[in-house]
């Protein structure tokens, strides 16, 4: 099983991501296409617990019906440099209001975790290439932050001043 | 100036620790070089022509003697002894050695200083009126204002991987000093009916190879509401902005593509759902921010003003004409702002050496209660000078070779690195400018033309800005030799235009000549010396502008020889 951050720790992904050729094992959790989920849905909801991967063109307010009462949501950065799904990431949690788990997918590096973290992801499989204690480093590179994002758990610049 | 809080400098302290980090993770073969190579950008560091540039951020233009001081000795250290003012008010460094940068960025944190965001597909360095809080034409300071920005905008998670770079730039008078409408955001603040404070908002406006003024897509916007909209803006752009060309990936592209009206119904329908979030600003966090500036401590005019500046005004027309010139107006009697030209002949514009700017600290302290300021017309400003102290700060500007009398002049141009140290240059600018100081060099003659602005730029990618130059000139590439197209017209202040080319491109040799022709004409055309040449430009057209300097090939070879 391969492993994963969430949480803020390194555990094994109990997900398994699946293309849209491969079947459905009956009993495992997991991770489909939206093109998927929609085609074989009735099948998969029955079978086993579903979570599907996002396109970074997709509109999330539009998608929400579909999205709304899934146990999770990947969203992928294809490659790095391409940020629509920081965007994704804070309208799933704070304009839809999303409690499951968003899942950062794809071109995962290091060096982006903790502003993905911010923007509302709370599980990440980093490239194969990354060292995944090191990521967990990486998710406290700064504590402390100028803006609020969908997670505020960082003490938060004008926070502290207005406490002043 | 804005004073660090302890949360700003940790913040920059952090930064310097992670940056620190990636470089040695880079080093030590950790890091791909792809990889790094985003992370550097973000922190204003390109691998050049020859060596890595590193572009330090001035927000909104404003320097401490402090900082200046702490450049000078970065000159010294790390550079080959000079830096290079850019046309967004920040320094840039060409020679630093990449090991060494994390130690630049530490020392440079000692004086609340950094290079965030000056490069990359990310929120730039915030730009502003270098004249902010002395000129008389102002509204409010929009420096507090441009401080929130530039906080707000430090480390955004959400907007840090744009589709391509993204700049602001403020104005709070009637005369734009700060070319916000060629920006991705111009913001002007203003009152409305009411008079209540807000902001009047532009969006896509750039220069570089789709030249566009922005649009105004918002008459006014509720102080309080600037990090919501800004956000939506921001937001719709990060989602919808092309990111499969890097020529079509500016907001200015989208804008066009769905139309303003488009664009607005979709930034407004993004902000009705955010604008009475946790981003609405409180009337307490504005007033905390301006109570970070410091307030010079302005003496009366009689104490400012002994008499001694228009006794020497009379007595010594070297000064004279230097203060007709550099000198702008300020809102204290008593005092001026002064310009230190940075356009003196045989210097690249622009380029500070240590001991200049080590001089300029000394000044700064002296007569100007501290602080600098960079233009984006590539020269220094001594905000608060009081009339006594200024023949004696003319002395010493003469001295350092910063007193050429010729802002807003001719040889006041503006021009970016140029193939001297630009990987991207099509041709070079540097040694253009300096026929053109040749050819100008006479100050009476320069003064009889008048006010205009010439900006060159030695590729597309227009960071000398000649797309709104009076006179423009465009370093093109013709079979591997430097070739110069020109434009006529265009502007970046409150009469914004994009300037119109003249017609076929010329040789390096011709090129000067040609500036000179163009002058010619105007002298001609012109309606006494009140009619500046933009106005007879918009007067006269290109036509006899067109007819001089395409004019048969032997009249030019008689004139070249
Ligand atoms: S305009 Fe072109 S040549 Fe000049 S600095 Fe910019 S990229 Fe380089």
């Amino acid at each position: 099983m391969s492993r994963l951050i969430r949480g803020n720790a390194v555990s094994a992904d109990d997900w398994t991501e699946l293309d849209d050729a491969t079947a459905v094992p009956s009993t495992a959790k997991v991770i489909v296409s939206l093109a998927r989920w929609r085609a074989e849905r009735e099948t998969l909801a029955a079978a086993t617990a579903i979570g599907v991967r996002v396109d970074n063109s997709a509109d999330i307010q539009t998608l929400w019906p579909e999205l709304r009462d899934l146990p999770l949501v990947a969203l992928e950065f294809p490659k790095s440099g391409d940020g629509r799904a920081f965007s994704q990431a804070r309208l799933l949690r704070e304009h839809c209001g999303y409690q499951g788990e968003i899942r950062a997918i794809g071109d995962v590096q290091r060096d982006h975790l903790q502003a993905m973290q911010r923007c509302g992801f709370d599980a990440f499989v980093p490239r194969d290439d990354q060292d995944l204690d090191d990521c967990l480093r990486a998710l406290h590179e700064f504590d402390l932050a100028y803006q609020r994002a969908a997670r505020d758990d960082l003490p938060l610049v004008w926070r502290l001043r207005r406490q002043a | 100036m804005y004073r660090y809080d302890e949360y700003d400098q940790k913040l920059v302290d952090e930064r310097v620790a992670q940056f620190r980090d990636q470089t040695r993770r880079f080093l030590a073969g950790q890091l791909g070089e792809d990889e790094f190579r985003a992370l550097r950008l973000r922190n204003g560091l390109y691998i050049q022509r020859f060596a890595p540039m590193l572009r330090i951020a001035i927000p909104y233009g404003l320097l401490s003697a402090a900082q200046m001081r702490m450049l000078a000795h970065i000159a010294r250290k790390y550079d080959k002894g000079y830096g290079h003012f850019t046309t967004r008010q920040n320094i840039q460094f060409n020679w630093p050695k990449l090991p060494e940068v994390p130690d630049l960025l530490a020392d440079l944190a000692t004086v609340q200083m950094h290079a965030i965001q000056t490069s990359g597909n990310c929120i730039r360095n915030i730009t502003a009126d270098h004249l902010a809080g002395v000129a008389n034409d102002e509204l409010v300071d929009p420096r507090p204002y441009c401080e929130l920005t530039r906080q707000w905008s430090s480390f955004h998670p959400e907007f840090n991987w744009l589709p391509r770079k993204f700049k602001f730039a403020f104005s709070a008078s009637l005369n734009d000093r700060a070319a916000t409408r060629v920006h991705d955001i111009g913001v002007h603040l203003v009152k409305n009916d009411a008079g209540e404070l807000g902001y009047t908002i532009y969006v896509g406006g750039g220069l570089g190879r789709m030249p566009m003024l922005g649009h105004k897509i918002r008459e006014f916007l509720p102080e309080v509401d600037l990090f919501s909209y800004l956000e939506a803006i921001l937001r719709i752009y990060n989602l919808q902005g092309r990111r499969d060309n890097i020529h079509r990936a500016r907001i200015k592209v989208l804008v066009k593509a769905l139309g303003p009206e488009k664009f607005i119904e979709l930034v407004e329908a993004e902000w009705a759902q955010i604008k009475d979030s946790y981003l609405k600003l409180l009337p307490q966090d504005i007033e905390r921010m301006k109570g970070r500036f410091d307030v010079p401590a302005y003496v009366d005019e009689t104490a400012a003003d002994d008499g001694s500046y228009t006794a020497k005004l009379a007595a010594d027309s070297k000064f004279a004409a230097w203060a007709k010139r550099n000198l702008r107006a300020h809102v204290r009697p008593g005092y001026a702002a002064v310009f230190v030209s940075l356009k003196a002949n045989g210097v690249a514009p622009g380029d500070v050496t240590d001991a200049q700017m080590d001089a300029l600290a000394d000044l700064a302290e002296q007569y100007s209660f501290s602080e600098l300021r960079a233009t984006h017309d590539q020269n220094l400003v001594l905000a608060d000078v009081a009339r006594k102290d200024m023949y004696a700060l003319w002395q010493r500007l003469s001295e350092l070779g910063l007193a050429t009398p010729n802002i807003g002049l001719l040889t006041d141009l503006i021009c970016c690195p140029g193939l001297d140290f630009c990987s991207l240059a099509n041709a070079g600018s540097i040694g253009v400018a300096q026929d053109i100081f040749d050819r100008f060099e006479d100050f009476d003659y320069q003064h009889d033309i008048g006010e205009i602005k010439l900006k060159m730029s030695g590729c597309m990618n227009g960071c000398g800005h000649h797309t709104v130059g009076h006179i423009g000139i465009l370093g093109v590439d013709k079979s591997g030799e430097e070739w110069y197209q020109v434009t006529l017209g265009g502007s970046a202040e409150n009469d914004a235009a994009l300037g119109d080319r003249t017609g076929p491109s010329f040789s390096r040799a011709d090129i000067a000549p040609a500036i000179e022709k163009i002058i010619q004409v105007y002298l001609e055309q012109r309606d006494g010396a009140e009619e500046s040449f933009l106005h007879t430009y918009r007067r006269v057209g290109m036509g006899p502008f067109k007819a001089r300097l395409y004019a048969k090939v032997s009249a030019e070879t008689e004139v070249a020889a």
